[in-house]
């Protein structure tokens, strides 16, 4: 065996296992176990997470559904209802915005400090909203809910207003989220690397990092906190001591580890792993996850996928019911909207997108395709075959996105799965060489619609300029008025649906579990876990 | 000797750059954008404007020609320098001292399991006065071979930890916690060792020695223990590379199962992100791992057969002879 053969055999391993424990996970909530006597204080609560955070830092993030662990470290200026969506005071005790939706004004409450004693002032307000903007590409998530920031002017120091060059609706959601937690002005000074590793890291969070090597990471209680979100069940510091989070790819061992009593919670239970916890006595916290249901987005300039009628044969024919009941579980639900149901301004448009075969069919043969010798059609020679493009690490949607080619092949259309590895996926998706897209997105605020389908933002269908969605998703981005943005917004997801620019499959779930000792976890608006509540009976 | 062991060690040497170079080549030269993938091609939801995306690319100096980009790195890897982790910004260096002592203490446990079971195997195998166990034992390697390390390491974790609740699946990684994934990791060396070993002691059974001694009145067991094993040993010191091998691509495996820390572990991630620079360090650690277990191997085998020592003695300067009989014609 010659020495490049052994390390080669080790990648040729990594690759085949990491499709393996490939877990898809992003997070929203219910409340687990809130009753169950007095909360007492004290205690360290352990929990198995699928994949280790990429980056400590929440502002330098570029997913919303990464952020179980750092979450935890800061505050927002909002937070959001997870049941009603709407945004109540944190940090800031009040807010306002102007009518256009340029000019936000926040008013923070006093005596909240940033861990390493600085105060959370406007001032700071101010530091981390032009630090977001200049980290830029590095901070994909936090920059694009800036996008048109102007200016956070410090009128004292308990008011910044925040001004936008463009109306930007989404932004007051978007406060809620952790990428726009806010930091020390000391931890902005750090290079993005540092951050990332947690190095000088200070949030005025309920917890903070002790200390995190690789694969294991843990959090201890900030002594002295009083400055909860007003959604939170207690005031005061946090229940638990200290949070200890594992990172157990594998997601059979994280439930295995659960029910015989190894740890107590686990973020990430695969369908397939649900019956293992059924044994036990385990609180489930499940949730469909806001933001874009995991759908196909037709490239609309390719030349089958033009034809309006093949994109709508093709949403026909997939049974989404099917799919769920055979792969998922009862946890998953179909998707009814391009939006999932938990997000919102979610329309319900279940009628668009049940299981029609025959109109499929007959969609089809009306426009000229017919059955060829082994059921594919064919129109002028041409085969209806469509290259469907998805992460090839994402095992489960590989499973899913087996079952769908098996029911388009039943109406006569060939489409070739295409599992591209994630360093060819993202340049694939920017050209947009796809047939089909596969993705889900999470984000508690419709905007998502825009980021994914504007023609100024990823345009994931390829639409061209000044089409009629594109004003929609422009409008509701600066309409405050919640009635008028309805409106828009519905709109805007029936039209998606009604062209077929997305054809939505099902909802992307967020699930959690936490044995029969812990109470009061719950998943907030973004669907991450909230553990502020959280404590464990029998701890001392 | 002197001239043996600087021979010996330039090969090593020139097995890790190789690997160096290679890797380079391979990883460097394969399409894909390391940066697009850094901002996150899956699930992220942001713009990162191309001015964004080519302020990030020369920072990490990936806009450079190649030639450059090689040298540069390579002298940099001669100071111990592999590079920042692009997912996670640690250094390659770092990430690697943290890593590899937990990778050492699985492996060195896995090693002396597989060395027990091993060599227990073969022993028994050889000396027992039963045919049919005698052939179980000799079929069992052949089956622990085979046997996906994947498989055996969650079988072990759903029975022993979940359902019997005998052992702890992760939690304290050098007591209990290690038990486990030592035996998962064990079982194909194990196999190898025990199929080699039960070999080379059948065919030291056969010798003339062997005769001699039972002629001289020698026991069963001090035949086999005293005369026939040590001798039937040493065979097993040439597997040394690849047992290190097996163990360290095990690792792969091993740690992510058991949620291990570890060499293989950051392997996997980084190759999963196409995080170049750990990618590489992780080839590099593997190369230099294997030619310091094979050069230690060629420095002691000659100690313990002086047969070898004589050879290793006469081989360059019979070499060097031949080369200057070819030069001169």
């Amino acid at each position: 065996m010659s020495a490049a053969a052994v390390p080669g055999l080790a990648l040729a391993l990594a690759v085949g296992l990491t499709a393996c424990s490939s877990a898809s996970g992003s997070a929203t909530g219910a409340n687990a176990g809130a009753g169950s006597g007095h909360p007492v204080s004290g205690g360290t609560l352990s929990i198995d997470i699928a994949s280790a955070p990429l980056c400590l830092d929440p502002q330098n993030n570029n997913s919303n559904g990464n952020t179980a662990v750092s979450r935890q470290l800061v505050d927002s200026l909002t937070d959001q209802d997870p049941a009603t969506g709407a945004v109540h005071p944190w940090l800031a005790s009040s807010f306002k915005v102007n009518a256009d939706a340029t000019q936000f004004t926040f008013t923070l409450r006093s005596g909240a400090t940033f861990s390493d004693g600085a105060p959370v002032d406007a001032a700071a307000v101010k530091a981390n909203f032009d630090s977001i903007v200049k980290l830029g590409a590095v901070d994909a998530v936090g920059s694009s809910y800036l996008t048109g920031y102007q200016s956070t002017r410090v009128v004292d120091s308990s008011t910044a207003v925040v001004t936008f060059a463009q109306p930007n609706a989404q932004f007051l959601q978007a406060t809620s989220t952790a990428a726009l937690g806010l930091l020390s002005p000391a931890s902005l000074t750090g290079s993005p690397e540092d951050r990332c590793q947690g190095h000088g890291l200070a949030g005025s969070g309920p917890f903070v990092l002790k200390s995190s090597g690789g694969q294991e990471i843990r959090l201890g209680r900030r002594a002295g906190y009083a400055w909860g979100s007003s959604l939170w069940k207690h005031t005061g510091a946090a229940y638990l001591s200290e949070i200890d989070y594992k990172v157990v790819p594998e997601g059979s061992v994280r439930a295995g580890s659960l029910v015989s009593g190894q740890v107590d919670g686990i973020i990430g239970v695969q369908p397939q792993d649900e019956k293992l916890l059924a044994g036990g006595s385990v609180t489930e916290l499940v949730r469909s996850t806001p933001g874009v249901d995991y759908n196909l987005t037709p490239n609309t300039t390719r030349p089958l996928l033009s034809d309006v009628n093949v994109r709508k044969a093709i949403s026909d024919g997939i049974n989404r019911q099917q799919i769920v009941s055979s792969l998922l579980s009862s946890h998953y639900k179909p998707a009814t909207s391009i939006l999932s149901s938990t997000t919102p301004y979610y329309s319900d448009l279940s009628a668009d997108l049940a299981y029609t075969p025959d109109t499929a069919r007959s969609l089809l043969d009306a426009d000229g395709w017919k059955p060829g010798s082994d059921g594919i059609r064919t129109k002028g020679g041409v085969r209806l075959t469509v290259k469907l493009v998805y992460p090839g690490v994402d095992i489960p949607s590989r499973n899913v996105l087996q079952l769908v080619q098996q029911q388009l092949k039943a109406v006569g259309i060939d489409a070739q799965l295409d599992g591209l590895p994630l360093n060819q996926l993202a340049p694939a998706q920017n050209a947009g060489q796809y047939d089909l897209l596969w993705f889900g997105l999470t984000r508690s605020d419709p905007d998502i619609l825009r980021t994914s389908y504007s023609v100024a933002a990823k345009n994931r269908a390829h639409l061209a300029a000044g089409n009629p969605l594109e004003q929609l998703l422009g409008k509701q981005a600066a309409t405050v008025d919640r009635t008028q943005r309805q409106t828009l917004v519905t709109e805007a997801q029936k039209q998606l649906v009604d062209q077929a620019y997305a054809i939505p499959v099902y909802e992307q779930v967020q699930f959690a579990a936490f044995g029969s000792t812990v109470h009061g976890a719950a998943l907030d608006g973004s669907a991450q876990p909230e553990l502020f509540d959280t404590w464990i009976s029998g701890s001392h | 000797m002197a001239r043996y062991l600087a021979v010996r060690l330039l090969h090593a040497v020139v097995t890790v750059w190789a690997a160096f170079t290679l890797s380079f080549l391979m990883l460097y030269l394969l399409p894909g954008d390391p940066v697009t993938i850094m901002l996150g091609g899956a699930g992220g939801s942001g713009d990162a404007s191309p001015a964004q995306v080519a302020a990030l690319r020369s920072a990490y100096g990936f806009d450079k020609p190649v030639p450059t980009q090689y040298a540069d790195r390579l002298w940099a890897a001669l100071h111990g320098d592999f590079g920042t982790s692009l997912q996670t910004g640690d250094t390659v260096a770092h990430t690697f001292a943290t890593a590899v002592p937990q990778t050492l203490a699985l492996a060195g446990a896995a090693l002396l399991l597989a060395a027990v079971l091993g060599l227990g195997t073969a022993l028994v195998a050889t000396a027992t006065h039963s045919a049919r166990l005698s052939r179980l034992l000799l079929t069992a390697p052949s089956v622990g071979v085979s046997l996906p390390q994947f498989a055996v390491g969650l079988v072990l974790l759903q029975l022993l930890s979940f359902h019997w609740r005998l052992l702890p699946a992760f939690g304290d990684p050098t007591g209990l916690g290690l038990i486990l994934p030592a035996v998962t990791l064990a079982l194909p060396t194990a196999s190898v060792l025990a199929q080699v070993f039960a070999q080379s002691l059948a065919d030291a059974l056969d010798e003339p020695y062997v005769t001699t001694a039972r002629a001289k009145g020698a026991g069963r067991a001090r035949v086999q223990l005293r005369h026939a094993a040590c001798n039937a040993a040493l065979p097993l010191l040439s597997l040394g590379g690849l047992v290190a091998g097996n163990l360290l691509a095990g690792s792969v495996v091993v740690e992510t199962v058991f949620s291990r820390d570890g060499f293989g572990r950051i392997t996997a991630a980084a190759v999963a992100a196409k995080d170049i620079p750990v990618v590489q360090g992780a080839v590099v650690v593997g190369a230099v791992v294997f030619a310091a277990v094979n050069l230690a191997v060629d420095l002691v085998n000659p100690l313990l057969d002086p047969r070898l020592a004589q050879r290793a003695r006469r081989t360059p300067e019979r070499s060097s002879r031949r080369w200057l009989r070819a030069r001169s014609t």
